[in-house]
């Protein structure tokens, strides 16, 4: 048999490829992706993904419904950093409407988005690791998770569709115990942290598992749309912090990681360095967190105390009209993106002035990089796809909307 | 620093046959009109052209506007250019009765998908697409289920109308 054109003479060796059907619900997938794979042997010839399992048609509910009935469509997209998400939407939203955010409701919200990109690429790198045979780390590190969870709740009484924050700030200053709980995890999470990277990063069976599985170059990954580590890995320093902050995060001094190979080692490694550089700036936001009001003073879009809407008629009025969206909302568009967990993480709203938005295009990185999976894993073996997709940190709900 | 007027005028020099008009949204990025005969050209102008340098696709969508008779559809173009972080938007307006445009895969890959999920929700039909086909959608799907006549849920619910909340909004403007 001749062997040396696999790949260039697929009609002929139609007969002895195997077609595999990898997914929707495998449990290495971790999600619900389906890739009909054509194998020679163990190794892939060609993939061709399917994907909708889960779609909610999130487009289209947003033109139905009002501002702040946005938020929990966004909660359920990258559901590993929902806080990320719900705090773009509402910078969007204020973008829109001209809303200036206090400084300390600035601080709070990079507080949270930071916890929760801790807590989106604890679950990315502990999953690689799973996926290599390595499954202690994993249960340790969901410890920690679980910590960053309570603080969360500790906020808004959610864990993982958050709904955190408002339009207009955040629902609530924090607690005494969000104080407490926070400093503990400050205190504790580091040392736990690097035991867990101790266990991997110069694993001799980590790294031969990872190191060159999946790589992409510069180029192919600009050109795919790659943003987010999955970017920075293949030695990109893109990063929407930097590049156009929001939130003050100009005011946080911090790195921005990059690999060299784009593959899932460089993946694995820039994000347990952005862990790092997460933890530097919620240090930074912590130890200088502003005094003054958690919120702005936009009573056509943030609800007024509980008990005054009980006693006067003023906050009544909002109250009712925040609730019924009947507020003036400027006629235009904007766009406006964060760094999620997996990248440029945009929003693009259209106002006709109506109490919900003309049209709400969410531009979703695991969407957008996802295509690129079946060149990245042309050629290789069944078991480095499963590790490509994996460090991918693909997220169904993001995939889908 | 490329600004908004340094990319029109050096637009209005490279490509003196673009059917152009502009304008600054309400964000400040600029958003240039143009048609679907001229979008590929003026595309690959933008994303070559060392003075414009917009190497990266951000994302593309569609819109649906059923009041404008003739140019139903619209798609846009979200560019970026990274070294200079300018953002543009490029702007078409097509009949939804003909709603063909050349696809952007030539130009950037990651168009593929982006423009596959437009098909799938508005029906906007990309020429020279590798691989047309509904990707979030059931494949047996009959319509395109973005495009304003679809309702959500209950069309017959009313008591939501902009109209009997004093604004100028249509029955589409209800929550139904």
């Amino acid at each position: 048999m001749q062997v040396q054109s696999y790949f260039s003479s697929l009609d002929s060796l139609d007969g002895e490829l195997a077609t595999l059907n990898l997914g929707p619900t495998h449990p290495a997938t971790h999600g619900i992706f389906q890739n009909v794979l054509k194998m020679d042997g163990e190794r892939i010839v060609s993939a061709e993904p399917t994907i909708g399992y889960i779609h909610r048609a999130f487009e289209k509910i947003a033109e139905h419904r009002p501002y702040y009935q946005v938020t929990p469509l966004t909660d359920r997209m990258n559901y590993c950093s929902s806080p990320i998400n719900n705090m773009g939407w509402y910078m969007t939203v204020e973008k829109l409407i001209g809303c200036d955010i206090p400084k300390r409701a600035q601080y709070m919200r990079v507080i949270i988005m930071e916890l929760a990109r801790i807590a989106d690429h604890l679950v990315c790198d502990t999953v690689i690791g799973v996926d290599t045979g390595a499954l202690t780390g994993f249960t340790y590190m969901f410890q920690e998770r679980e910590l960053i969870y309570e603080l969360f709740e500790e906020v808004c009484g959610s864990r993982l569709t958050t709904n955190i924050g408002r339009i207009g700030g955040m629902e609530r200053d924090f607690t005494p115990v969000f104080h407490a709980k926070l400093k503990k995890f400050l205190k504790g999470f580091p040392a736990r942290f690097e035991e867990f990277n101790s266990l991997l990063d110069r694993n001799r069976i980590f790294m031969d598992r990872c190191i060159g599985a999946g790589p992409i170059s510069a180029e192919r990954a600009m050109a795919y749309g790659f943003t987010g580590p999955n970017l920075r890995a293949a030695g990109v320093d893109y990063d929407v912090r930097v590049m156009s902050p929001y939130s003050s995060y100009q005011d946080f001094e911090f790195d921005i990681p990059v690999g060299v190979n784009g593959d899932t080692y460089d993946r694995f490694v820039v994000r347990q360095e952005e862990i790092r550089q997460s933890l530097r700036i919620i240090h930074q936001a912590y130890d200088n967190l502003p005094e003054g009001p958690y919120h702005a003073d936009v009573p056509d879009f943030y609800l007024p105390d509980k008990p005054d809407v009980y006693t006067k008629m003023e906050a009544l009025i909002y109250h009712f009209k925040v609730v019924m969206a009947e507020v003036p909302v400027p006629v235009g568009e904007v766009y406006h993106s964060v760094e999620g967990g997996n990248g440029e993480l945009g929003y693009y709203l259209i106002s006709n002035g109506g109490r919900k938005p003309y049209r709400l295009h969410f531009r979703r990185p695991c969407f957008i990089f996802y295509q690129a999976y079946p060149e990245m894993i042309k050629g290789s073996m069944l078991s480095d796809a499963i590790l490509t997709m994996s460090s991918m940190n693909v997220i169904a709900g993001e995939l889908d909307a | 620093m490329l600004t908004n007027e340094q990319i029109l005028t050096q637009l209005a020099e490279k490509m003196p046959g673009l059917a152009i008009s502009s304008e600054i949204a309400h964000d400040g990025i600029l958003n240039i009109h143009t048609t679907r005969e001229q979008i590929i050209e003026l595309l690959q102008l933008l994303r070559d052209d060392a003075d414009f340098g917009f190497n990266f696709l951000t994302t593309l969508c569609a819109i649906h506007y059923p009041e404008l008779i003739g140019r139903e559809l619209s798609i846009v173009y979200h560019l970026h250019n990274w070294q200079q972080n300018v953002r543009i938007r490029v702007k078409i307006f097509f009949p939804i009765d003909d709603p063909h445009v050349p696809s952007a895969t030539g130009l950037w890959p990651t168009a593929n998908w982006m423009e596959r999920q437009e098909y799938d929700f508005f029906g906007v039909v990309f020429t020279g697409h590798p691989d047309l086909r509904r990707i979030l959608n059931v494949d047996d799907m009959e319509v395109f289920p973005m495009r304003k006549e679809y309702r959500l849920e209950d069309g017959t619910r009313t008591d939501k109308d902009d109209r009997f909340f004093g604004r100028d909004g249509h029955v589409g403007q209800s929550f139904d």
